[in-house]
């Protein structure tokens, strides 16, 4: 599952960066893998999504989002 | 203590006696409130905002305590010395470089994502202190942190602080100078780093559950996909408003009087002492019935002086009030989020919405600040369009002067026309030019109401930075200009480009020396485009083609300097070209009409 096809509210795990440079960024930003982040929303018309970590917002590109990979909690079980 | 109250030393003997051989760098992630403490720690202002990156570049002051005498270096702000951007690649050679003591800035309220950086600053071994700031920000967030546990685990003092009151800010003082420490961390593989945090956070914090406060839920409104993008219309609705509110009063109660009262008998008793000749008619410029008009005269001191302090600064003065503000208060990286689908269209992101907004006031330092964009492709495209789709104060002032006789629908017109070129070129260059536009990931920083003292040095500085940055420009384009004008330089243009502007335009030749000249001086346009009295449509197209040409000379040469020869005359040749094509299109279309 994308970031991109969580739903608003939906909290899930991050399992997978996009490949190069914007992997960087968002390990440098905090958000690596492992990490439990919640999905605030989605701008239209391929705006970025807007995520909660840690108490923190933060907005990735739509172009990034697509890319990683999320599991939710209950997979996990 | 900061430098100015304990004034033993002047700062600037100190750089220039170079007393200062200490140096003491000041690191942090970007919007941990480094620049309030720079500011703290020397009494010089840097900068301080509520905007990821603006700090690109460092300042440098004096820190002086006791005995202690250094030089402080503002480090841009960085997540990590494995650079991801330009400020981290400069924050990693600056410590590269060495240094006597580190200050560093830890946000309290993202401790875990703050010790990436600050493991790697540790292990260089430099005697450091740590401020853990907004530790009143984070108690509310209810994050409990154990500072005393905190210091144990990094091996070197940490001071709680608020930056922004100044709490604690003496005590790190004290300590930078009496106890700083040495770490015993090591450099570590990323794993072992993440480990390492992981340990540290599970010992030394707490989090509570707390309640959503207002400024919480007002940021989840403007998260909201709907909710945000109104939101995002309706603030700059309001911020428009105020703007021309507050400028309109300035002009009203501030500076016309100040003209009438005290400018204006100066320049009367200049005109008489300098008797007809050149001097008076560059620095002076025409009499009307013997006297002068600060409108029409064209002199540099006359309408040169007039237009730029008298009807453009007030408006800069509203302008930067309200976008520091907003900046301040933390909306923009918000605005950013709400442009970013739009923008990635024209191949920026939506960063690239700050310098936009900045050249409402003034394209220069609009294009200065597109210094925060990562690619050369992205400067180019986003200084581009600036020059060319971003009416500053001055051209819109030309746009009401020239074109509200005839009704606001006209004005209206222009700035919808100018929206859509800026939309239709944005599309252009980034299907023609190379390469590819980087990706937006930005940190939303938590709203916060803005310090009185910290937005009107903002302000301050801004307003200062036209001055020095803009009108030296402006005023030296002027007087160019005129001696142009005078050698019949301008004229000899206009003629010869009349018959382009009667065939693609349908302007009489009359107009054509208006508009060579309106392209250096969008003053002089209004003041020599109106006494044409020309058909609303044909007014329209002219103030059309001068509201996409450069606002004045100083924009030019602030291309010049950012994007270098080859860009800028690039940079020109696709504003003429959009110039001549969006006017010869809608004069076509009006005449259909």
């Amino acid at each position: 599952m994308k970031l991109t096809e969580l739903n608003d509210g939906e909290r899930a795990i991050i399992v997978a960066l996009p490949d190069g440079e914007a992997a960087q960024r968002l390990e440098a930003v905090g958000l690596h893998v492992g990490k439990e982040i919640e999905k605030i929303s989605c701008m239209p018309f391929g705006g970025p999504v807007t995520v909660l970590l840690d108490g923190r917002h933060f907005a990735v590109s739509h172009g990034v989002a697509r890319e990683i990979e999320m599991k939710s909690r209950a997979c996990n079980k | 203590m900061s430098c100015r109250e304990c004034g033993l030393c002047s700062g600037k003997d100190a750089i220039n006696d170079n007393k200062a051989n200490l140096r003491v760098l000041l690191m942090g992630n970007p919007n941990v409130g480094k620049s309030v403490f720079f500011s703290r720690l020397t009494g010089a202002h840097a900068l301080s905002s509520n905007y990821p990156g603006t700090t690109v570049g460092f300042t440098q002051g004096i820190i002086k305590y006791k005995n202690f005498c250094a030089s402080l270096i503002d480090v841009p702000g960085a997540y990590t010395l494995d650079p991801t951007n330009e400020a981290e690649e400069i924050a990693r050679r600056i410590i590269g470089e060495g240094a006597d003591r580190v200050v560093l800035v830890i946000d309290a309220t993202a401790l875990e994502r703050n010790l990436v950086m600050a493991l790697q600053v540790l292990a260089y071994h430099i005697p450091t202190v740590i401020a853990l700031n907004m530790t009143d920000e984070a108690r509310h967030k209810g994050i409990l942190l154990d500072v005393e546990g905190l210091s144990r685990e990094l091996g070197v003092p940490v001071f709680q602080t608020v930056a922004t009151t100044g709490s604690g800010i003496s005590e790190l003082v004290e300590g930078l100078v009496d106890d700083a420490a040495v770490s015993s961390i090591n450099e570590m593989t990323k794993e072992e780093r993440w480990q390492k945090i992981g340990e540290i956070i599970a010992n030394v914090q707490t989090v509570t559950h707390r309640h959503h406060t207002f400024l919480d839920r007002i940021e989840d409104i403007s998260a909201n996909p709907l909710f945000g993008g109104l939101a995002g219309v309706l603030i700059l609705a309001v911020g428009f408003a105020v703007i021309r509110i507050a400028g309109e009063g300035l002009i009203a109660y501030v500076f016309d009087p100040i003209f009438a009262k005290l400018w204006l008998p100066l320049l009367d008793a200049m005109k008489d002492a300098l008797g007809d000749g050149v001097v008076r008619d560059i620095l002076i410029g025409k009499l009307f019935d013997g006297s002068i008009d600060l409108e029409q005269s064209m002199g540099v001191l006359s309408t040169g002086f007039y237009v730029e302090f008298g009807m453009v600064l007030p408006y800069i003065i509203s302008f930067y009030a309200v976008l520091s503000f907003l900046e301040d208060f933390g909306y923009l990286p918000r605005l950013a989020v709400v442009f970013d689908a739009l923008l990635h269209r024209f191949g920026i992101h939506g960063y690239a919405i700050i310098p936009t907004l900045l050249g409402f006031g003034c394209n220069v330092p609009g294009i200065l600040a597109t210094r925060v964009l990562e690619s050369e492709r992205e400067r180019f495209i986003a200084a581009t369009l600036i020059s060319v789709g971003v009416p500053c104060v001055s051209i819109q002032a030309m746009l009401t002067a020239t074109l509200g006789g005839y009704g606001a629908g006209y004005v209206a017109a222009v700035y919808a026309v100018l929206f859509c070129v800026w939309v239709l070129l944005g599309r252009i260059m980034n299907l023609m030019l190379p390469g590819f536009s980087p990706e937006l990931i930005v940190e939303i920083p938590p709203y916060r109401i803005p310090s009185l003292k910290a937005w009107m040095t903002k302000l301050w500085f801004r307003i200062k930075g036209f001055f020095l940055e803009a009108t030296p420009l402006v005023l030296g384009g002027i007087l160019l200009v005129n001696i142009l004008d005078m050698l019949g330089v301008l004229e000899a243009v206009g003629r010869f480009l009349a018959p382009i502007f009667k065939g693609v335009l349908d302007l009489p030749p009359q107009a054509a020396v208006p508009i060579v000249m309106g392209i250096f001086r969008k003053d002089i346009a209004m003041g020599l485009l109106i006494p044409l009295d020309l058909t609303a449509h044909r007014m329209f197209v002219a103030v059309i083609v001068l509201a996409m040409t450069f606002p004045c000379i100083a924009t030019f040469v602030v291309l010049w300097k950012e994007l270098g020869v080859k860009r800028m005359l690039a940079a020109s040749a696709l504003m003429m070209t959009a110039a001549m094509t969006t006017g010869g299109v809608l004069n076509v279309l009006l005449r259909l009409m």
